[in-house]
Order: C-alpha cells, then sequence, then structure tokens
C-alpha cells in the first residue's frame, strides 16, 4: 500500500506547481519592491512551466515541451522590457515601494 | 529514486520560493530565486525534459537572476524593504486567502481533472545514453522548426523590439545629461 504510493505522479507534479503558483501570488500582492514583484511574476511562470511539462510527459505530446521554449523567450522579453522600465523609473526617486508611483492617482 | 529526486527538489522549490517572498533584502531574494530555478530544472529532468532543464539553467538561473542583480546594484544595494509595517489594513490575510483559495481551486481541478490526462499525442522520445543521441532535443527541434516555425520567427522579432525599447527607455536623453551637469 505504501510501496505504491512512493512513486510520484503526475498529480504531484501538478499540485507542486499549484503549490508554487500560489506562492507566487501572494508576494505579487504583498511585496512592495518592483524587483521583488518581477521575482515573484517569474515563480508563477516557473510554475505553468513545470506544470506544462508535467502534461506532455503524462500525454505523451512534445507540444508541451514546445510552448515551455516559448514562454521561456517571452518571459526574457517580459524581463528586460519590465526591469529597463524599473531603471528609468527608478533613476530620478529615491523610493524603491510600488506605494509612491501614484501620480495617476485620481 | 525518482521519489527522492522528487522530495529534494520539491523542497528546492518551496525553501527558494518562501524565500523570495520573506527575504526584505533584495540580492537574498534572487538568490533565493535561483535556488526555486535549479529545482524546476531538476524536476524537467525527471520528467525526460533535457533540453528545457539545460535551457531552464542557462536563461533563467543564468541569464535573468544576473540581470535582476545587475538592476540591484545599479539601483543601490542597500534599500531594503521594511516588511514589519503594513501599509494596507488587512492587506496580508487578504493575500493569504486570496492564494490559498488559489491554490485550492487548482488542485481541486487537477484531482477532479485526473481522469481526463490519458495519452493523445504522438509520443515523447526518452533519450537514450547508451547509444548517445538525444532523442528529446532532436524532437523538439522538429517539432519548433518545421509546425511552429512562424512562431519562432516572431519571437525573434519579439526580442528585437524588447531589445530597442529597453535602449530608448533606459538610456539617458542628452537634455538630462546636461542638465545634471549643471
Amino acid at each position: 500500500m505504501i510501496g505504491l504510493s512512493l512513486v510520484p505522479t503526475a498529480s504531484w507534479y501538478l499540485i507542486l506547481a499549484a503549490v508554487l503558483f500560489g506562492i507566487g501570488t501572494f508576494g505579487v500582492l504583498v511585496r512592495r519592491n518592483p524587483l521583488v514583484m518581477f521575482m515573484c511574476i517569474e515563480l508563477m511562470l516557473n510554475a505553468v512551466n513545470l506544470s506544462f511539462v508535467t502534461l506532455a510527459r503524462q500525454l505523451n505530446d512534445i507540444n508541451g515541451q514546445t510552448i515551455v521554449f516559448f514562454v521561456m523567450v517571452v518571459a526574457a522579453a517580459e524581463v528586460v522590457v519590465g526591469l529597463g522600465i524599473i531603471v528609468a523609473i527608478m533613476r530620478n526617486r529615491s523610493s524603491v515601494t510600488a506605494d509612491d508611483l501614484a501620480e495617476l492617482k485620481g | 529514486m525518482e521519489f527522492f529526486v522528487f522530495v529534494c527538489a520539491a523542497l528546492m522549490i518551496l525553501v527558494g520560493a518562501v524565500g523570495v517572498i520573506i527575504r526584505s533584502h533584495p540580492v537574498h531574494a534572487a538568490l533565493s530565486l535561483v535556488l526555486t530555478l535549479f529545482g524546476v530544472a531538476v524536476l524537467f529532468v525527471a520528467q525526460d525534459a533535457h533540453f528545457l532543464a539545460a535551457v531552464q539553467v542557462i536563461v533563467y538561473a543564468g541569464a535573468i537572476v544576473v540581470l535582476f542583480l545587475f538592476v540591484i546594484m545599479l539601483l543601490g544595494v542597500d534599500r531594503v524593504e521594511n516588511l514589519r509595517t503594513e501599509p494596507l489594513t488587512s492587506q496580508r490575510p487578504l493575500a493569504i486567502i486570496v492564494s490559498l483559495g488559489l491554490i485550492g481551486v487548482l488542485v481541486a481541478a487537477f484531482v477532479r481533472g485526473s481522469d481526463a490526462l490519458h495519452e493523445r499525442g504522438e509520443g515523447i522520445n526518452i533519450p537514450d545514453l547508451t547509444t548517445g543521441t538525444d532523442a528529446n532535443t532532436t524532437q523538439l527541434a522538429e517539432s519548433i522548426f518545421s509546425r511552429y516555425v512562424v512562431a519562432f520567427e516572431v519571437t525573434s522579432v519579439l526580442l528585437v523590439i524588447a531589445v530597442v525599447g529597453t535602449v530608448l527607455l533606459a538610456r539617458r536623453t542628452k537634455t538630462v545629461v546636461a542638465e545634471n551637469l549643471k
């Protein structure tokens, strides 16, 4: 009984990915440093990649791994543009928290 | 053996992820992120996605985290966020509720939908170490360069746009430089 359950099935990987996604969501909601919020978005992207690879193996379909490749490319582009925006904003400011960026507040 | 690998990698991932969200120093958060990314790479290897594991280590743990650290150094490493205070009242309890609810919904979907997970593709080639050919990389390359070649070309356009846009965003204009010199 116990021995059978000790082989990790696809559900284990998917639940781990769900927990990782939840931790990333919590970080984005709570942290106020824009850089750390970006890192939490990376956590969420990795959770999705992990579930894609798991489902690719489970469904025996290579397209799941192909889309992970494209997600990585888009994530790299997203990080580059996001960090460029952060550098452009923070160069003339002393504060770092996202709460201070309230010029558009009504 | 696979159980042992899974438990170790899962511990790496969860410890790293928790480290990202509870460390107040951004450099420590970035180094915790490296731990998580390596754990995900280990799970990629455990699921026979060898090429993606290599790309994960090179692109994520290499390039992206170095980019994060570079920006942290550029903006000043001494800017530590104060995590003791809570600027919005009841923000954290609400965030915990939202995150746990999200995890619950996802896990319920996985458990209920696990019956639908049956094989439907043409199959994944498992790399064979004895013959020396990497079947996973070959099969992935055939998929990218035949069926998804248009999407692959579009990603190159995306990367060029990202580079040009970042250069335009982050460079100093001549008037700003002149004002700073006064």
